[in-house]
């Protein structure tokens, strides 16, 4: 089934939802509106399922859409998608119902505007995924804000203002730096000088000759000249021209700056704890599932195709005697970022207060740090894995913080303390949080462990101290995940409070079950997953790298990854 | 120029055409100050809506005039006193809607004040008298009459609720330090008489281009003088005066108080389209007449518009009167609206036309959202005020919240368009002059944006994310004001989402001014 304006349509759509109910529905009438909600998310779930038909031989951009909005300054509303923005739209899309389903019980007040929000935010973040034209992402990028900002503010926890006002700000900073780069990039796309230089080879790793995409890019070079373009596959090819030296670096940390606040990395992590805690069920599962991702998104998207001297570089800056390049710094910053995430969850939770919401947010720093690691690993492996990552992280730390917001819809307490012995109680409620603790801490078979290994390989090729320091973290993640489990659901049940605890039920089985089941299909069966990523994957390495030796079959494919280059 | 004494007439026909807009907006105000004694009190609302005729009858020659005259602009009038050009043309248009869309808020508020008079809509009419004039001004002479017209009229608007402590003492403080930025000024503009040998602005320019590089003759007049320091010192003079008039940072403390005290609708139309002007007479001044100097005066402007930026926010964290919120917001403003003249480039100017035009409609929104909030008993002006509004007035709140997110530059609205060229502007002048400084000036005033951000969302924070109501009667809306507000809240999104048409139209009338200033720089 082909379906026409397919992106603009799953981005679109969540609007069109968002209008119904503010106009069709009455203010109180909260059943309706709550099943009109779910119903609306499945439908565009449904129909974004239909990008699963993204070409997985062929790569590059597809589902294409091209047309005028401002000729003046360049700007086209240009809708593209590679296989990585596939699975992270079509994970937006699933987390989309997921949240709204998790929400029926959990909001209990001003359903119609929360539906309204969830369904605005959601059209922002697939609207970010779906962008080609860098003004179209710059504009989604950062509305996404502010259906968050009413999110956490509104339906949030005590301190919802600090949180909320503490988020918007923090990433705000990023975002507006951004901008300036964004406007120093469009600039230079409009210098003949330096647009001459870009080789075919480069255009042709970007988009293969004669596809759709091609037509695109070749519309953008000749833009280019006539005022400047934002497209982005034209902005990539540009990155391939661009000199080394200080306008680069800079270049690069002004993107880095706003996609790094956002992933988010250390130190720019502040605010992530205070969101997470504060945010309802729902909040928390896209803002970790989806919203963090748009950091690293746009690494894999921008920094590193648009800036690839900079991103591979390890000798710019001569400091203290000491000679290091932006590599190392983002190298570094991952590294601290995963040992801290782990440390930061063991002493602000295990020591202190013992919120699991707050210790889950935290191993999302930590998880955050192996995908960045993964992406400055600059390989195949590593690309690969950062991307899985990101898709893997959206299933497990959406999950368990849904399984969070189950209990704290029972006990309305997070203290790890409360609990204890809820196997005998709930039973099948500890099962789900076993399998989503085993994934979290990359047990074989379990989606994170896939992601991981070939994160972990790519970092180990490039360098294997690198890959050392990361594991560190990766085993304390298994520490505190671990003593979690112990103390919530083995023991006795040594609180009354807990005596009568009702197991999940079905509307909460319904929205567990696909997450569970996603975990075990990406950690047996990663194939189909893989291909969706690979060639995108492999046209940024060739971009930053150009003289990186493929070979199908080599060894630097994992087994899994092998198999896929044979075919 | 000559003063031409032996002819019969002084002016022709022609001249008089090109000033039909100033005309109109005249006769109008003679016209409004007839009908107050002539209807009753309680019809005295009419006049209002007589007022809002005459800037629509002005508006619609301004477009036949350029519409007729498209061809061969730029136009000079009255011995160069005056020169029509696109650069006057678009900001007569945001000093008219500025005017058009101040009048429709003001009914309500002046009824609610016991205070509806035909001479508050005479002066609001007189005073965009005086801000067409500066909009096409091309003499010093000119250029200053219209200034104080504007300025002396806006002495009284301030101090028009005559039975309120606080609009009495404002008018009085304005009125003081507006003197004396008036002097100032006057000061500046006579040095720059003395150097330049004529008030003419073109002359001006010339003069000034010779001065700086031809070397000093031997034995002329002025061989003993120092010429190069005494048009620093105008220059710095008369930035000081037109500072003072912007609220820019370190003359700007006048402005809180002025905004606070005055009436609501006269703090709208003082921050958007005296503004304005004051922006049409710098940009006249520093891009046409000093347009050489600009290596000189450039990191000044920009020192300026930092600390203005700067001061201008964080002040603005701290209050919680609206108005004052407002007034700091404003003066921030000021600072942004500074980065296109420091840039003085096409990029610059397109954005300080459409910042213009977006403000204009942002604030006076803001200010008509305020305005609405008012009832006897009840002020309305401070922001817990607006607690619960999301529940209250859906739709007044959504207005509001686009309002001020537009004033804090998110996507999606015109003030985000009108930033995006302003900075664009200063980063192609970095990239022209070879200078860093302008670039970290953008990141400086990039900075700040965040930590307006901080105060522009209080207003949503207090309107949604509040449980409590703080005035459960509902609002009650006089037609103007809705559709004042539906102006400006359309306006402000249309820009935002497909601005192509206006900066289309910005871009071919301000291209007026980039011969002036050095480096003229295509959009495309």
């Amino acid at each position: 089934m082909k379906i026409p304006y397919l992106l603009s349509v799953i981005t679109w759509l969540p609007l069109v939802g968002a209008l119904i109910i503010l106009f069709a529905f009455k203010k109180d009438n909260a059943r309706a509106i709550k099943r009109f909600a779910t119903a609306w998310f499945g439908l565009v779930f449904l129909v974004s399922l239909a990008l699963l038909a993204y070409n997985r031989a062929a790569g590059g951009m597809q589902f294409i859409e091209d047309c005028q909005w401002i000729p003046i300054i360049g700007a086209r509303y240009q809708m593209g998608v590679d296989g990585v923005a596939v699975l992270l739209i079509v994970l937006t899309t699933l987390l989309g119902v997921i949240a709204a389903l998790s929400s029926w019980e959990y909001i209990g007040k001003r359903e119609q505007e929360y539906y309204v929000l969830l369904l605005l935010l959601q059209a922002a973040v697939v609207g970010v995924f779906a962008s080609m034209d860098l003004f179209l992402f710059y504009l989604f990028f950062e509305v996404s804000l502010v259906p968050m900002y009413f999110l956490i503010g509104i339906w949030g926890g005590e301190r919802r203002l600090y949180a909320a006002i503490k988020f918007f700000l923090y990433t705000l900073v990023g975002s507006v730096i951004m901008l300036l780069g964004v406007l120093k990039v469009y600039f230079l796309t409009q210098d003949a000088a330096l647009t001459g230089t870009i080789t075919p080879a480069v255009m042709d790793n970007l988009a293969a000759a004669g596809t759709e995409a091609r037509a695109v890019l070749d519309n953008a070079r000749a833009a280019a000249g006539a005022g400047g373009t934002f497209n982005i596959m034209f902005l990539q090819a540009l990155g391939s021209v661009l000199p080394m030296g200080t306008m680069q670096v800079l270049l690069f940390f002004a993107f880095a700056i706003g996609f790094a606040i956002k992933v988010p990395m250390w130190p720019f992590h502040t605010w992530l704890p205070d969101a997470h805690v504060e945010a309802p069920t729902a909040g928390s599962v896209i803002l970790a599932g989806i919203l963090l991702k748009l950091g690293t998104y746009g690494f894999f998207r921008f920094n590193l195709p648009m800036f690839p001297e900079a991103a591979k570089d390890l000798s710019y800056f001569h400091l203290f005697g000491a000679t290091f390049g932006v590599r190392h710094i983002m190298v570094a910053l991952a590294i601290i970022g995963i040992i801290y995430g782990a440390l930061a969850a063991m002493y602000f939770v295990v020591v202190k207060d013992g919120d699991v919401k707050k210790l889950v947010a935290y191993s999302s720093v930590s998880s955050m740090g192996i995908v960045m690691l993964g992406l400055f690993a600059l390989n195949p492996n590593g690309l690969n894995g950062a991307v899985l990552h990101m898709i893997n992280h959206g299933i497990y730390s959406a999950a368990l913080f849904l399984l969070v917001g189950i209990i704290y819809e029972r006990r309305h307490t997070r203290k790890v303390s409360e609990f204890g012995g809820l196997s005998h109680v709930m039973p099948g409620y500890a099962t789900v949080f076993l399998a989503m603790t085993m994934t979290a801490i990359g047990l074989p078979l379990l989606c994170v462990f896939i992601s991981e290994f070939l994160a972990m390989r790519g970092a180990f090729e490039a360098q294997p101290w690198w890959a050392a320091w990361a594991a560190l973290g990766i085993i304390l993640n298994a520490g505190y995940m671990l003593w979690l489990y112990q103390r919530m659901f083995f023991g006795h049940v040594d609180n009354p409070k807990n005596e009568n605890l009702t197991d999940m039920n079905g509307r909460e089985w319904a929205y567990m079950l696909p997450l569970v089941l996603l975990s075990l299909w990406i950690g047996v069966y990663p194939k189909p997953f893989i291909e969706y990523v690979q060639r995108p994957v492999n046209a940024v390495v060739r971009q930053v790298r150009p003289d990186y030796p493929f070979q199908p079959g080599a060894p630097q494919q994992t087994p899994t990854t092998a198999r896929v280059e044979h075919k | 120029m000559f003063l031409q004494a032996n002819t019969t007439t002084l002016f022709s026909a022609s001249d008089l055409q090109l000033i039909v807009p100033e005309l109109i907006l005249t006769l109008s105000a003679c016209v409004v100050l007839v009908m107050e004694v002539i209807l009753p009190r309680r019809e005295h609302k009419w006049t209002a809506y007589a007022a809002l005729g005459g800037v629509a009858l002005s508006a619609v020659s301004l477009f036949l005039l350029w519409q007729t005259n498209r061809d061969n602009l730029p136009l000079n009038a009255f011995y160069g006193m005056i020169r029509i050009d696109g650069f006057a043309l678009v900001f007569k248009m945001i000093f008219l809607l500025a005017a058009a869309l101040t009048i429709a808020i003001s009914v309500r508020y002046l009824e609610v004040e016991g205070e509806q008079r035909g001479e508050y809509y005479a002066l609001v009419l007189f005073a965009t008298v005086g801000m067409l004039f500066l909009g096409c001004g091309y003499d010093l002479i000119s250029l200053y009459i219209s200034l104080e017209l504007m300025a002396l009229t806006f002495y009284v608007l301030v101090g028009f609720t005559k039975r309120e402590r606080r609009s009495n003492e404002a008018g009085m403080k304005y009125f003081l330090l507006g003197a004396f930025s008036s002097g100032v000024l006057l000061y500046g503009m006579s040095l720059l008489f003395g150097v330049a040998g004529s008030t003419n602005l073109g002359d001006i320019s010339r003069s000034i281009n010779m001065i700086l590089t031809a070397p000093p003759l031997e034995g002329a007049l002025n061989a003993g003088l120092p010429l190069r320091p005494l048009l620093l010192l105008a220059m710095i003079a008369v930035a000081a005066g037109l500072f003072f008039k912007l609220a820019a940072v370190p003359f700007h403390m006048w402005a809180p108080d002025a905004y606070e005290g005055a009436p609501t609708p006269v703090t709208a139309f003082l921050s958007t389209g005296s503004k304005a002007a004051s922006f049409a007479l710098f940009a006249r001044v520093f891009l046409e007449a000093l347009g050489g100097m600009r290596a000189d005066w450039a990191p000044l402007v920009g020192l300026v518009a930092a600390v203005t930026i700067m001061v201008g926010n964080w002040a603005a964290v701290t209050q919680v009167n609206a108005k004052r919120l407002l007034a700091y917001s404003s003066i921030s403003n000021a600072g942004y609206l500074l980065l296109g003249v420091i840039a003085a480039n096409e990029y610059g100017y397109v954005g300080l036309v459409v910042y213009l035009l977006v403000y204009t409609l942002m604030n006076i929104g803001a200010f008509g959202v305020i305005i609405s909030l008012r009832r006897r008993g009840l002020v309305g002006d401070n922001v817990n005020d607006f607690a619960g509004l999301g529940q209250k007035a859906p739709g007044m709140a959504l207005m509001m919240t686009i309002f001020m997110l537009s004033l804090g530059g998110l996507p999606l609205t015109g003030g985000f368009i009108g930033k995006w060229f302003l900075f664009g502007g200063l980063l192609q002048r970095a990239d022209a002059d070879g200078k860093d400084w302008y670039i970290w000036l953008a990141v400086w005033a990039i900075l700040n944006t965040v930590v307006s951000f901080f105060y522009y969302v209080r207003f949503i924070r207090v309107m949604y994310l509040g449980d409590g109501v703080a005035d459960a009667r509902p609002l009650s809306l006089s037609p103007a004001l809705r559709a004042a507000l539906v102006v400006a809240v359309v306006g402000v999104v249309v820009i935002g989402v497909y601005p192509q048409p206006f900066i289309n139209l910005a871009q071919s009338l301000v291209s007026s001014l980039t011969g002036a200033a050095s480096g003229a720089f295509a959009l495309k």
